[in-house]
């Protein structure tokens, strides 16, 4: 099993007011298989990305990558994970404004140090980014600064894609072109697909849905 | 992964250009004002010193042929014999150099080369073969010319070479000769008299070097002040570039993060990074105070020499430890400057989110923090106000009212402009009040920075004037006779018979070593005339003073010996039997130990063996000259011995303009170095801008009113922060006056205002102010509609 979730459960507190966002999660996704996760605006479904991501910690539960629970590894550990064997994209595109969109695309792999210059030239091209390359995020359109993130996530190959609304942010025609590339290319790197979506039709398209409401998976 | 890391780090400097150079500009600025006037400082102070030692004229007694001519080698013998501690001396100067030849084994210890006593070939020195000792351009002079080993000593004055006597008399043509004898400060007691053994030697005192050194550390002290203060400006705007990249790169510090870089690794690149930068504008910050030094130095190189008599050189060297210095400052600033910068990025969340709110509440928490703070300033400054009576406890004084007036500006800016606004009327001026508040946070770092350099430049300018004021009255007090006269005390009776029918007066210069209430106090006969009742002002008095001296039960103290002994005007002290009643107090700049006056005849009484050979003599300035030579002809007097006043006075006001061109040189930096920081906030603000602007653009007010509003805007706050400045600025002078001053050298210098200059001052900033809005304003007035739409399309 690539992804394996027991019993999760994260408590916010901001202030004196507390927030159980999750009580208690199960989830399960194997190599490969694409699963979409709906629930209302607010019911905790980035929260859950987030701790399957190891960019946070759940206050109670297992998280296992092939395996390994990451809930209880150091920092540096998982940031060795993220760099390595997940990506994320988010709804906001999260680029870094000052490198250049092939910069930007190579940015994670090089981090990681698995840059596979071929691989790298194959996303943008199909990615419909040839001629952006040299430009600068804030120079693209909306679906073109998603389309560079996309790159960039799959660039190192990861195990695991973690995707938070990725077209969230985009007009609908937009929205339907890249996340066409987006599966296109998930599916040519046999990773396995956590997808955040609001849209009934495209999480129809997966493989399978999973339903996130009162903090439980159903 | 550290170095994709760190290359997407710089990339952000690359696209940001504008930040990168504020941040470098700033630390470079910041350093070279420190370092420049640390520099001008150093270099004044190795002159002074190396003077000091090398001449050995600033704290020693010496002897002089009374003709003017040389001493012969029996002469010096005759003395050593009977006990005398002295030391030859012959001078001369070769290709422009002077040469000083001093005989090492009899010289005061510090007269020497420092490299002899601490290198120890005294044989090569002595041998004759000679080591001539010097600063390399002194010792160029006489490359080729002489054989012998040149050995470079900065320590050595400029413009001097000093080597073993019997060499120098060779090199000289003056075998067997000597200028001058050094008299040891402590001397055996059973001495014979100098006219027995040598009746054709004077005495000549020690030029009172200890006083000169004082005044001259009082300069010092208040150019460090200074230099801390640039210093300071600096770090504000090194602390805003930080503070706004850092702002800036969150995001990006996030984006970065989550695609798996440890928040450590991340920290310690950034830290390289800073330090990266704060070595490269470091290095450059040194080089600029170099040529800053430089440039002010052949002023204030005259200044001192003027004002203190101290020789200074006025080109300088180039150190090593100015590098190491300056380095460390321009690091050791710019990591205070980064620390809470770094801390915030430390305790950031890797996840946003749910954090609005919470910032919000940060920002109100942190207004009153401030509050808070600059209160505590404030009470601190009050209490140390009114306690503070050391150098520690000034200075502290000082950081605490300067801390708490930054820390307070950007509240009581807030107070003003929330006060203007609801003092206006009308739409477009009521949002323009709302709107620059909400500017303020952005640019208060900035203001901050202006209040420093405005409070400095009025603190400074009042310090100097203030000095200038009262030195020149002192002088006028001092040096109120036109001529003064210094002949052998035999020949006193011969020349003021001849002088009596042709001067309006003789005041004879009299005194003697005494305690009073313990302290060592030098005590003057005077004959009171009208020159003291007309020049002399007190800082306390009774009514008529000089008449009760004249009397003979009044007695004058300095400022110095009155604070010491705390003993006021109506206090009674006792002297050698007699008690006094203190009739006046006045002030004694520049020197270190207790003073008192008595008339000539208590003092004749007191000290029966004291004979006056020193003469102040009233006479009418245009038969000056004459007198002058007829003093040359009828008793041989060389004009060594006599000092005409007008030509120090002139002098004295000379050096004080000289002075003041450094001191407006350097506010006329800090000033600029404030513009900058106004306008790099403006430019970095500017980006922000255009979302805040368009709307108010969209509803009908040109680019070209938002424009000159933008210009208003940074007038308006420039001119609040100068009503805040100058008052700050006149209490940074009382405490670096009343309190600093008299804590380091124990006398008070008056304070003058001077609103002329700080109007001069003020609209100088204002221009400033005006000069680093106009291109933000008029970018914007140029800003393409397309720019403003844009806000509208994509929301950002
Ligand atoms: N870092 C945080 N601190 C406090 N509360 C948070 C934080 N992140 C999310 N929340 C809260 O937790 C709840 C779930 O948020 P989220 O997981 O973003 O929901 P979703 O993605 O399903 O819309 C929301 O009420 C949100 O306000
Ligand atoms: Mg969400």
């Amino acid at each position: 099993m690539l992804l394996r979730a027991r019993d999760v459960s994260k408590t916010y507190s901001i202030a004196d007011q507390t927030l159980q966002v999750l009580r208690g999660v199960d989830l399960d996704l194997a190599a490969s298989e694409t699963l979409a996760l709906t629930g209302e605006s607010g019911s905790g479904k980035s929260t859950l990305l987030h701790l399957v991501g190891g960019l946070d910690v759940p206050d109670a539960g297992s998280i296992e990558i092939e395996g390994t629970d990451i809930a209880g590894r150091s920092d540096a550990e998982r940031a060795h994970l993220r760099r390595t064997d997940i990506g994320v994209v988010f709804q906001q595109f999260n680029l870094i404004p000052s490198l250049t969109v092939a910069d930007n695309i190579a940015f994670q792999a090089r981090l990681a140090g698995s840059a596979d210059k071929e691989w790298i030239a194959y996303l943008g091209q199909t990615l419909g980014l040839e001629d952006q390359l040299s430009k600068y995020p804030e120079q693209l359109s909306g679906g073109q600064q998603q389309r560079v993130a996309i790159g960039r996530t799959l660039a190192v190959r990861p195990k695991l894609v973690l995707a938070d609304e990725p077209t969230g942010n985009l007009d609908e025609a937009s929205a339907q072109t890249v996340m066409d590339l987006f599966l296109k290319l998930v599916g040519e790197t046999r990773a396995g697909l956590l997808l955040v979506t609001h849209s009934k039709s495209l999480a129809s398209r997966l493989d399978r849905n999973v339903h996130l409401s009162v903090g439980v998976v159903s | 992964m550290i170095r994709t890391t760190l290359a997407a780090l710089m990339s952000y400097w690359r696209r940001n250009l504008l930040q990168l150079i504020t941040l470098l500009a700033g630390i470079a600025l910041a350093t070279a004002l420190w370092s420049g006037v640390q520099a001008v400082n150093a270099e004044a102070r190795a002159s002074y010193d190396a003077a000091a030692a090398t001449l050995g004229e600033g704290r020693f007694d010496h002897l002089r042929a009374a003709d003017g001519g040389s001493i012969d080698q029996e002469t010096f013998v005759a003395l050593r014999r009977a006990g005398w501690l002295v030391s030859p001396i012959v001078e001369g100067r070769i290709n422009g150099v002077r040469v000083i030849g001093l005989d090492a084994l009899t010289a005061p210890i510090g007269i020497a080369p420092v490299s002899l006593t601490e290198q120890a070939d005294l044989g090569a020195f002595l041998s004759g073969g000679g080591q001539i000792f010097g600063r390399p351009d002194a010792l160029a002079a006489l490359e080729g010319t002489v054989e012998a080993e040149l050995i470079a000593d900065p320590n050595i004055a400029p413009q001097t070479l000093t080597t073993d006597l019997v060499f120098a008399q060779e090199l000289l043509g003056r075998e067997g000769e000597i200028d001058r004898l050094l008299i040891a400060t402590v001397q055996p007691k059973q001495q014979a008299t100098l006219a027995e053994i040598a009746p054709n030697l004077t005495r000549i005192s020690a030029q009172s070097g200890s006083d000169i050194g004082r005044l001259t550390d009082s300069f010092h002290l208040n150019l460090t002040a200074f230099g801390f203060l640039s210093f300071a400006v600096g770090f504000f705007i090194v602390h805003s570039a930080i503070g706004l990249a850092f702002e800036q790169r969150r995001p990006m510090i996030r984006t970065i993060r989550a695609l798996g870089v440890p928040l450590n690794i991340l920290l310690a690149l950034m830290m390289v990074e800073l330090i990266l930068f704060a070595l490269i504008a470091g290095v450059a910050g040194v080089i600029l105070g170099y040529f800053i030094a430089s440039a002010l130095l052949p002023d204030v190189a005259a200044t001192l020499q003027g004002l203190y008599g101290a020789n200074v050189s006025g080109t300088l060297a180039f150190r090593a430890s100015w590098w190491a210095t300056g380095l460390l400052i321009a690091l050791g600033g710019t990591t205070i400057a980064s620390v809470s910068a770094f801390l915030k990025l430390a305790k950031m969340p890797l996840l946003a989110g749910g954090q609005i709110r919470a910032h919000v509440m940060v920002a109100g928490r942190r207004a009153a923090v401030l509050a808070i703070l600059a209160a505590a300033c404030a009470v601190l400054a009050v209490i140390l106000a009114a306690t503070a009576d050391g150098l520690v406890s000034g200075f502290a004084l000082l950081a605490s009212v300067l801390i708490g007036a930054a820390l307070a500006l950007p509240l009581i800016l807030d107070q003003m402009l929330r006060a203007s606004q609801s003092l206006s009327s009308g739409a477009k001026a009521q949002w323009f009040w709302a709107d620059t508040r909400q500017q303020l946070p952005g640019l208060s770092l900035a203001l901050m920075a202006l209040l420093l350099a405005m409070a400095a430049n009025v603190g400074v300018s009042t310090m100097v004037s203030s000095f200038r004021l009262t030195f020149v009255d002192f002088l006028d007090q001092r040096l109120a006779s036109e001529l003064y006269l210094t002949v052998e005390e035999d020949r006193a009776k011969e020349i003021t018979g001849y002088l009596e029918p042709r001067v309006d007066a003789i005041l004879p210069i009299v005194s003697a070593e005494a305690q009073i209430k313990g302290v060592e106090t030098e005590v003057f006969g005077a004959r009171v005339h009208s020159t003291q009742r007309d020049n002399w002002t007190f800082l306390d008095a009774m009514a008529d003073p000089w008449d009760q001296v004249a009397g003979g039960a009044g007695i004058l103290l300095n400022e110095q010996l009155a604070r010491r002994t705390d003993t006021w005007p109506g206090a009674i002290v006792a002297l050698g039997g007699q008690s006094f009643e203190v009739v006046g107090v006045y002030g004694d700049y520049g020197n270190p130990i207790g003073q008192a006056i008595v008339s000539e005849e208590v003092f004749a009484e007191l000290y029966p063996e004291e004979i006056a050979n020193n003469f102040g003599l009233r006479i009418s300035v245009d038969q000056v000259d004459d007198l002058l030579s007829d003093l040359e002809t009828q008793f041989g007097i060389s004009s060594e011995n006599v000092i005409n006043q007008a030509e120090i006075k002139a002098f004295s006001l000379q050096v004080f303009e000289r002075t003041f061109t450094v001191t407006a040189a350097l506010n006329v930096l800090t000033l600029a170095v404030a513009g900058f920081a106004i306008l790099m906030s403006l430019l970095t603000l500017a980006a922000m801008r255009v979302p805040q602007l368009a709307p108010v653009w969209a509803v009908g007010i040109t680019r070209r009113s938002l424009g000159q509003l933008e210009l208003l805007r940074a007038l308006i706050l420039a001119f609040f922060t100068i009503l805040i400045a100058v008052p700050l600025g006149i209490v940074l002078a009382w405490v670096l006056l009343a309190v600093v001053n008299v804590a380091a050298f124990g006398w008070k210098l008056p304070l003058f205002l001077f609103p002329a200059d700080y109007l001069q001052l003020a609209i100088l900033s204002l221009l400033a102010a005006a000069l680093a809005a106009f291109w933000p304003a008029l970018k914007l007035t140029r800003l393409r509609p397309a720019e403003l739409l844009k806000v509208f399309a994509n929301e950002r």
